[in-house]
């Protein structure tokens, strides 16, 4: 491996992570990005705005959550003690929130009150209309038409808190189409419009700054760990759409080089083009959506189609700090299929009385495999990034084609 | 200077105003790229950029979307593009820039496109999700190419940013009118003219204005303060409506004459 930077020293002035990230956006937008890292480098060093952001942390998304010790769970992958951070049990269901708490304050101080946002799981999209709806915002979110169907009633969540939900009609129309309008968009509005990303991607500073606004799940995780067992765990596992759950849970944890890291991807139907996510693990470098990072493409250089079960991995970037410590070794990236997924999210179920979001059931999935390799002194945090309601619908027709109701 | 450079510097000191016009290869279809390409040359346009269709163009409106989509559902790429750049330029002297987004670019290798962009007389690109902060070496790649990278400047670009476009500029400067996407707009806002008047305060390169330009009238209004004007969706939309390749190419020789003659 690699000697790892101080990990609080990337990204560079030119927002790159190694050679990954930087601003690949058109000219109309530049003022906009820096007018943001200006905004956000204040904010950073306010200790008045730091003091809000905990507070709103603490008061409305209900941190910090736990860290559970799924006893049935570890029992049934026999080997290490797995343990669960509660993502899903923030306001709004998700580890979204954080990062919208965020970035929404910011808008605030930068006196934009129009909001934008993309989502693809919708759970994004509802984090934003909820914290809009908080701050007297007006909000725009732009979906994936498929996404309209397959999360339904997040749409409606979003519509009930105020936001308008724009259906995207053009590619795959699912999350990539849906970050693609909402760039159309602050083209064109960029004066008063504040774009609000819900992953660790786009142009600098936004993978810097969603992190920074998700690394609060790494710093209470590590801290939880340590006061409870004097120690660090042996692995966290997350799993990577964009990658800002992973990013926020790993990024604290990159200097402990004794912990491994482990970002599960979507494996989707099996491996051919088309039929995955898997973007770190079967893509290759590119750029999309303003950075240079992985990518799923064709041979000509055109965005790759992609599946996933979840909405929420179903996306053909990720984001760059992800490349970076791909390529320096610093995280292992695998994956999980559909139907592994929706193992996961029944073993979860079953074992603890804890519905998973199908995101973090990958992660699930991927980290009783691994605790059963380990041993029974040892220990596996896993990310659970959100909670499973969004998804019964999706689940109830797969498990009525598989002819099981049980 | 590049050789583009000198083409334009020539008509712009004649007294010329200078027409181009964006077509995206491959559309319709691969087989209707040099018929229509054609049509423009003898229309009168002055030069033209060949759009390279992207999947994801996120700075273009829905007519330059829709053409892109087409195109790569037959077959177009940066390969044949180059190779239908090729052809066309082997038989007239119309300086043809490509314009497209930066990951088919990469994909395909800057060291390899610059080659093989040079052996089709390819005068120019133009990239738009590639701004100064990132293009360092793909400039001078191409440069040694003998081939000038385009960069864009816009109504909100500040002053310092002008001076830097300015200082990389090698053939001229690409005035977007509007901050938006590609898709021609009945008007134009007053902004656009201030923004004219402040880019060309600030640059002695030839400046040329390109987004939401649809008319004759717009296009004469602008050359008032520009050294020309870019034309896109407007000839896109004229080309899809048209009930053939022949009746499109009759089009678009008009349209572009039109336009022409309105800024001379
Ligand atoms: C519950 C949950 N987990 C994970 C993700 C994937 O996003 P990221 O990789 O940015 O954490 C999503 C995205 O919608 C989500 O809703």
């Amino acid at each position: 491996m690699q000697t790892i930077r101080p990990a609080s020293s990337l990204p560079d002035a030119q927002g790159k992570f190694g050679r990954f990230g930087g601003k690949f956006v058109p000219e109309i937008l530049i003022p906009a990005v820096s007018e943001l890292e200006q905004a956000y480098e204040e904010a950073r060093s306010d200790a008045g705005f730091q003091t809000e952001l905990r507070e709103l942390l603490r008061e409305y998304a209900g941190r910090p959550n736990p860290l559970t010790h799924a006893e049935r769970l570890s029992e049934h992958a026999g080997g290490a003690q797995i343990y669960l951070k509660r993502e899903d049990l923030n306001h709004t269901g998700a580890h979204k929130i954080n990062n919208v708490l965020g970035q929404l304050l910011l808008a605030k101080r930068m006196g934009k009150k129009r909001i934008i946002a993309e989502t693809g799981a919708g759970q994004h999209g509802v984090a934003t209309a909820t914290v809009a709806a908080r701050f007297g915002m007006e909000c725009i979110v732009y979906m994936g038409e498929e996404d309209t169907v397959r999360q339904r009633l997040n749409v409606f969540r979003m519509q009930l808190l105020g936001a308008r939900v724009v259906p995207v009609t053009t590619g795959s129309r699912t999350l990539k189409d849906a970050v693609n309008e909402a760039i159309r968009d602050w083209v064109t509005n960029v004066e008063t419009t504040f774009y609000c990303i819900g992953s660790v991607v786009g142009p600098h500073p936004y993978p810097m700054i969603v992190r920074d606004f998700q690394k609060i799940i790494g710093e209470e995780t590590r801290q939880q760990f340590l006061e409870r067992h004097g120690r660090l765990p042996e692995a966290v596992v997350a799993c990577v759409g964009g990658g800002s759950n992973a990013m926020g849970m790993f990024y604290p944890f990159l200097e402990d080089e004794d912990v491994q890291l482990f970002g599960v991807e979507a494996g989707g139907r099996g491996p051919q083009p088309g039929e995955h996510a898997a973007t770190l693990s079967a893509g290759e470098p590119g750029i999309l959506h303003g950075a240079l990072s992985y990518l799923i493409q064709t041979g000509d250089g055109q965005i790759g189609e992609v599946h996933s079960v979840s909405a929420g991995l179903d996306y053909p970037g990720v984001g760059p700090e992800h490349a970076w410590l791909k390529e320096t070794g610093r995280v292992e990236y695998t994956s999980v299929n559909d139907a592994e997924a929706l193992e996961g999210m029944k073993l979860l179920s079953r074992t603890e009385g804890i519905i998973p979001a199908l995101e973090s059931a990958h992660a699930v999935y991927f980290a009783a495999k691994l605790a059963g390799r380990m041993a029974g002194e040892q220990a596996v945090v896993i990310c659970l990034s959100g909670r499973g309601d969004k998804d019964m619908e999706t689940v109830a027709a797969l498990l009525a084609g598989e002819g099981e109701h049980d | 200077m590049t050789e583009l450079r000198s083409l334009l510097q020539k008509k712009i000191q004649s007294g010329e105003k200078l027409l181009s016009i964006y077509l995206t290869a491959g559309f319709p279809d691969a087989e209707a790229t040099l018929p229509l390409l054609q049509a423009l040359a003898e229309g009168g346009a002055d030069f033209i950029e060949l759009g390279v269709p992207f999947s994801d163009p996120l700075a273009d409106g829905p007519v330059i979307q829709a053409a892109s989509t087409q195109a790569l559902a037959a077959g177009m790429s940066v390969e044949k593009a180059l190779q239908l750049c090729d052809r066309f330029t082997g038989e007239h002297e119309l300086p043809v820039l490509l314009m497209g987004y930066a990951n088919p670019f990469m994909k395909f290798g800057w060291q390899r496109l610059a080659e093989q962009a040079q052996q089709a007389r390819v005068a120019g690109m133009i990239i738009p999700d590639l701004p100064p902060e990132e293009s360092e070496t793909v400039q001078e790649t191409l440069r040694a190419a003998g081939i000038s990278l385009v960069f864009l400047a816009s109504p909100n670009t500040s002053e310092a940013r002008i001076r830097l476009i300015d200082r990389l500029c090698d053939a001229f400067v690409y005035a977007v009118s509007v901050t938006g996407v590609t898709g021609a707009r009945d008007s134009l806002p007053a902004q656009t003219t201030e923004f004219l008047q402040r880019l060309r305060s600030l640059t002695e390169h030839p400046v040329l204005v390109g987004f939401g330009v649809s008319s004759a009238a717009t296009a004469r209004s602008l050359v008032a303060h520009a050294d020309g004007v870019i034309i896109g969706s407007s000839v896109i939309e004229l080309i899809r409506t048209a009930p053939g390749l022949d009746a499109a190419c009759e089009r678009v020789h008009a349209f572009v004459r039109e336009i022409k003659t309105a800024i001379s």
